[in-house]
């Protein structure tokens, strides 16, 4: 007599999404669509230049516009210690410019007033004077000698780098390529891409002088950092301070950090005290908030001739703009770079980092990737296509002659991670089935000998999902753990919050679906609520595809702890002891007469009308859950295109996917993160870039020079699963959400260079747009993305 | 009835010229009196409080903001307000009657074909015109009239369905009808 859980939109079930209701009557909530009274409007000035002293700031024409209220500048906001704040890694930042711009875009004032409109049109009354500086676009300029210094505001920075930080083992690795036949080599650029959501950032500000309490709508991913960073950053108590991420349109990392914005439309309410409403155009999102990427990544691999890696070297140079302001965990200064090669058996392996200032805008958010996962998996798998070819090996075998084989788990990698689970092998075989891959060559050699250009890529890649575990992983000191509170009511119904906040994700969707799981109360009994710091436990927020590791495990564990009181619950209400009690979906039984039962909402009601003598009334449970691992997640991608030699054109024939997240709560949403990702590789190895030229210009401040793919290019996807299940996750899940953006740019270019490589070329930098592609095929050589500045 | 444009010409230092429009909105006449530099996109959304249609990019690229327009499709980011004057506008508000939704609200919700939401009310107006020039369309067909619309969340394939979900069910309609 237990409930069917599929049809109680428990684990498994493709439930329809809850928050579609509102969605598709175009009633979603959205920060730009909440209204209060008395509310002002803000807008920023940017700077135009991207380096640049600060002569002076006229503000007078802009104070005479009617309706504005205030006008901001860098010297109102030092006067309140607010012109600097930190950054998530231990940086600081400009709040508004104070000696100079560092990057075009920065913010250099704000004008407060009656509406958008009157404030757009004060902001262009105010006058800056600037005095032009050396521009710095990339780590080339900013290390040669006698390079302009960027950061002059700082002390004990006397050069443009960052940091030099190293792992592995170099000792190993230099005798790993000592003992090697064959040494592969890859120099690769993997560009500046900005993760534009949608909506771009904003937030509304409300400081309440009589209670002292701070209320701020914002475009978050994590409502309780945001809370904690403006109690640091502003001064004010963290009780009187409530964050609210009401529904997100889109966030993919961008809507991680703290931005200037925010800072100053909080000054601006406790100076006006009213509401005050700021939100970005979509330039500005797009010249001034985290980008991801722009990493020069080097490699070097130490190959047996029978195909066996030996070892591998990497060294990286990223550019992280004026500001280092990357979200990651504070032990790593290259986010996860050193997860490369995670899935592989490779004994020996060392990595070396250098990161630079430059005059462009902040970077190195995890654009929908668990910290520079995205360009640890794209160098892995570029590698790994190099190295094939230079063995003389197929791509298929030579991979899986070196995947993890499943009976090495856990799995001890070179760089210290320790993976858990995976079939690796099996999700090699269903993608070559799936693409065809067992006749592909003869149909590549048919085809050339018509002048078709056909090719197939493959990527592999198991990533470390789901920070942290609280020993490694933490941001500014606090560690990455999550939280769940759930409450059952009187009548069985319930309210599930977490620390979690979702962003298209389906939170609310999936996180009853497990609970529906451990408990039996039906998904659509159980209201699902994030975003509010007010009501919701402490959690690190969403990225990094930990929701589902951290968060879900959360919710499993709350209510496991739920259930585990209901069972006293029901010893009293058969009046039989616990310890005779056995349970099944939604109902306590006694054991050995199964007629003889209660429901989980008998339960409930029991819980506020009939409990046990000496029991605590009320059915509820708050748990914080720290995971003893990463999850990690495995992908096997096969990509197969045609390249058209007459224009450099690619198109996508067959895409398959092979995905093994785990357990799926809800496969229909999986696929749909999957889907997701996927358009989202094929992006940026296909169109999606940004770009500075010498002066600093960034090329790609709007949706015509940034290129984002549409319904009529983006491919179709093959989706297929194998499912291992995570050994230390409550429900066997694995993260998903950014599987398909880390694995997928590989697969498309390696296809790519797979259908072209027969002419000499090993390598073109993404994007592998026509011209680029064309270039190769014409002259024979590599295409590099690398500086000198290419500006198409 | 709106308080932005009333409150700019109510400012004792403004001098602004107002122009008097009259909008059907979803079947009702919408009388408002508005600078002629306002945006069509923020008289529907901070004016009317018809906050169902977003602006996304500012350069009539995203499609967002699509809605309706005497039954085209068109972006409502680069229509001045007082362009509407006299015309008939259709947002995604005025897709569900008060107890059924839209056979393409539906389907999409039906076919996953959204997830972050915010391109979802521009994807169905889209939709709507597509539909009622071609209630059968080819995928081919379906990817061409949502070129316009850009989304970030879900790859397109589950809109394709989805519209192609509601096409279906509006053509079964239509023939239980006949």
């Amino acid at each position: 007599m237990s409930v069917d859980e599929i049809k109680i939109g428990g684990m498994g079930a493709s439930r329809r999404r809850v928050e579609d209701n509102r969605f598709i009557r175009g009633k979603g909530k959205y920060v730009d669509d909440v209204v209060l009274p008395g509310m002002l409007h803000m807008e920023i000035l940017r700077a135009d230049v991207a380096h640049a002293r600060i002569k002076s700031i006229d503000t007078s024409a802009a104070w005479e516009v009617p309706g504005v209220r205030l006008v901001l500048t860098g010297e109102t906001m030092a006067a309140r210690n607010l012109a600097w704040m930190p950054t998530l890694s231990y940086d600081t930042q400009a709040v508004l410019a104070t000696d100079k711009v560092r990057f075009q875009g920065q913010e250099v004032a704000a004008v407060i007033a009656d509406d958008p409109y009157i404030a757009k049109d004060a902001c262009a009354k105010i006058v800056v004077e600037y005095e032009s500086l050396p521009v710095i676009v990339n780590p080339d300029q900013a290390a040669a000698p006698g390079a302009a210094l960027i950061r002059d505001d700082k002390e004990n920075q006397p050069t443009n780098k960052i940091f030099d930080w190293e792992i592995g083992d170099k000792a190993g690795t230099d005798r790993a390529f000592e003992e090697a036949d064959v040494i592969s080599t890859i120099d690769l650029h993997y560009p500046r891409s900005h993760p534009s959501p949608l909506e771009p950032c904003g937030s509304i500000a409300d400081y309440d002088r009589a209670t002292g309490k701070l209320t701020v709508y914002m475009t978050t991913q994590a409502p309780h950092i945001i809370r904690a960073a403006v109690a640091m950053v502003a001064e004010l108590p963290e009780h009187q301070i409530r964050i609210i991420s009401p529904d997100l349109g889109g966030g993919f990392g961008n809507k991680v950090p703290v931005y200037p914005g925010y800072v100053i439309s909080i000054l601006a309410s406790i100076l006006t005290e009213r509401p005050v409403k700021w939100i970005e155009d979509k330039t500005g999102n797009l010249i001034s908030t985290g980008f991801g990427r722009d990493v020069y990544l080097q490699g070097q691999m130490a190959l047996r001739k029978d195909g066996k890696i030996l070892g591998m070297r990497m060294h990286t140079i990223s550019d992280h703009g004026a500001f280092f302001s990357d979200a990651q965990p504070t032990k790593f200064k290259i986010g996860l770079m050193h997860s490369t090669f995670a899935c592989y058996d490779v004994p020996a392996a060392h990595l070396t980092s250098t990161g630079y200032y430059t005059n462009k805008a902040p970077g190195g958010v995890a654009y929908r990737c668990s910290f520079r996962v995205t360009e640890a998996m794209f160098f892995q798998e570029r590698m790994m296509h190099a190295a094939a070819n230079d063995l003389g090996m197929d791509q298929a075998e030579f991979r899986r002659v070196n995947l993890v084989k499943d009976d090495m788990f856990p799995y001890r990698t070179a760089f210290g991670f320790l993976t858990d689970s995976g079939q690796y092998d099996k999700c090699m075989q269903v993608g070559m089935e799936a693409i065809g891959y067992a006749t592909f060559k003869e149909e590549q050699e048919e085809a050339r000998k018509r002048g078709r250009l056909l090719g197939i890529g493959i990527s592999t890649m198991t990533e470390p999902l789901g920070a942290g575990n609280s020993r490694e992983y933490d941001i500014l000191g606090i560690k990455m753990f999550d939280s769940a509170e759930l409450r059952v009511h009187m009548s069985g119904k319930a309210i599930l919050r977490t620390g979690a906040k979702t962003q298209g994700q389906g939170h609310e969707t999936t996180w009853a679906q497990i609970v529906a799981h451990e408990l039996g109360i039906p998904a659509d009994d159980i209201v699902v609520e994030e975003g509010d710091t007010d009501t919701a436990p402490f959690g690190m927020g969403t990225y990094a595809s930990r929701s589902t590791p951290v968060a879900g495990a959360a919710v499993a564990m709350a209510a496991r702890k739920v259930r585990a009181k209901a069972r006293k619950i029901a010893a009293h209400l058969l009046e039989v002891s616990e310890e005779d009690i056995e349970w099944e979906l939604g109902r306590f039984y006694v054991r050995g007469n199964h007629d003889r039962g209660v429901t989980i909402q008998d339960c409930a009601l029991a819980a506020y009308s009939n409990m046990p003598d000496g029991m605590e009334p009320g059915l509820e449970n708050v748990s914080y859950y720290d995971p003893p691992n990463l999850t990690w997640p495995f992908a096997a991608y096969f990509c197969k295109v045609e390249v058209d030699p007459a224009t450099g054109v690619w198109d996508v024939l067959n895409f398959v996917a092979v995905d093994d997240c785990g357990v799926r709560i809800n496969p229909m949403i999986v696929e749909g993160q999957v889907m997701g990702g996927l358009t989202e590789a094929y992006a940026m190895a296909n169109m999606q870039y940004i770009t500075f030229d010498e002066a600093g210009n960034c090329i790609g401040s709007n949706y015509m020079d940034y290129l984002l793919p549409t319904a009529w290019e983006t491919p179709g996807f093959e989706l297929h699963e194998v499912v291992t299940p995570c050994p230390h996750h409550p429900i066997g899940a694995k993260g998903v959400g950014e599987c398909a953006t880390v694995a997928g740019p590989a697969a498309f270019v390696n296809a790519v260079m797979n259908a072209i490589e027969h002419t000499g070329v090993r390598n073109i930098d993404m994007p592998l747009q026509p011209n680029r592609v064309f270039e190769a095929l014409q002259t024979g050589q590599d295409v590099s993305g690398m500086p000198p500045v290419r500006v198409e | 009835m709106t308080s932005l444009y009333n409150e700019v010409a109510a400012d004792p230092g403004a001098d602004v010229p107002t122009r008097r429009v009259s909008i059907s909105v979803n079947g009702e006449k919408r009388t408002v009196d508005v600078e002629p530099r306002l945006l069509l996109a923020h008289l529907l959304r901070q004016g009317l409080g018809l906050t169902g249609t977003h602006t996304g990019c500012d350069t009539t690229n995203c499609g967002a903001c699509t809605v309706l327009f005497d039954g085209r499709p068109i972006k409502s980011c680069t229509m001045l307000a007082v362009q509407a004057d006299g015309h008939e506008v259709e947002t995604v508000e005025g897709l569900a009657s008060a107890s059924e939704l839209h056979p393409i609200q539906e389907g999409f919700k039906e076919c996953h074909g959204l997830q972050c939401g915010y391109c979802t009310p521009g994807m169905m107006m889209a939709t709507k015109a597509l539909l009622e020039k071609n209630p059968d369309p080819t995928e081919d067909e379906v990817r061409w009239a949502l070129s316009g619309n850009l989304c970030r969340c879900t790859g397109y394939q589950n809109i394709v369905k989805s519209v192609l979900w509601a096409a279906e069910k509006m053509r079964g309609d239509e023939g239980e009808e006949a």
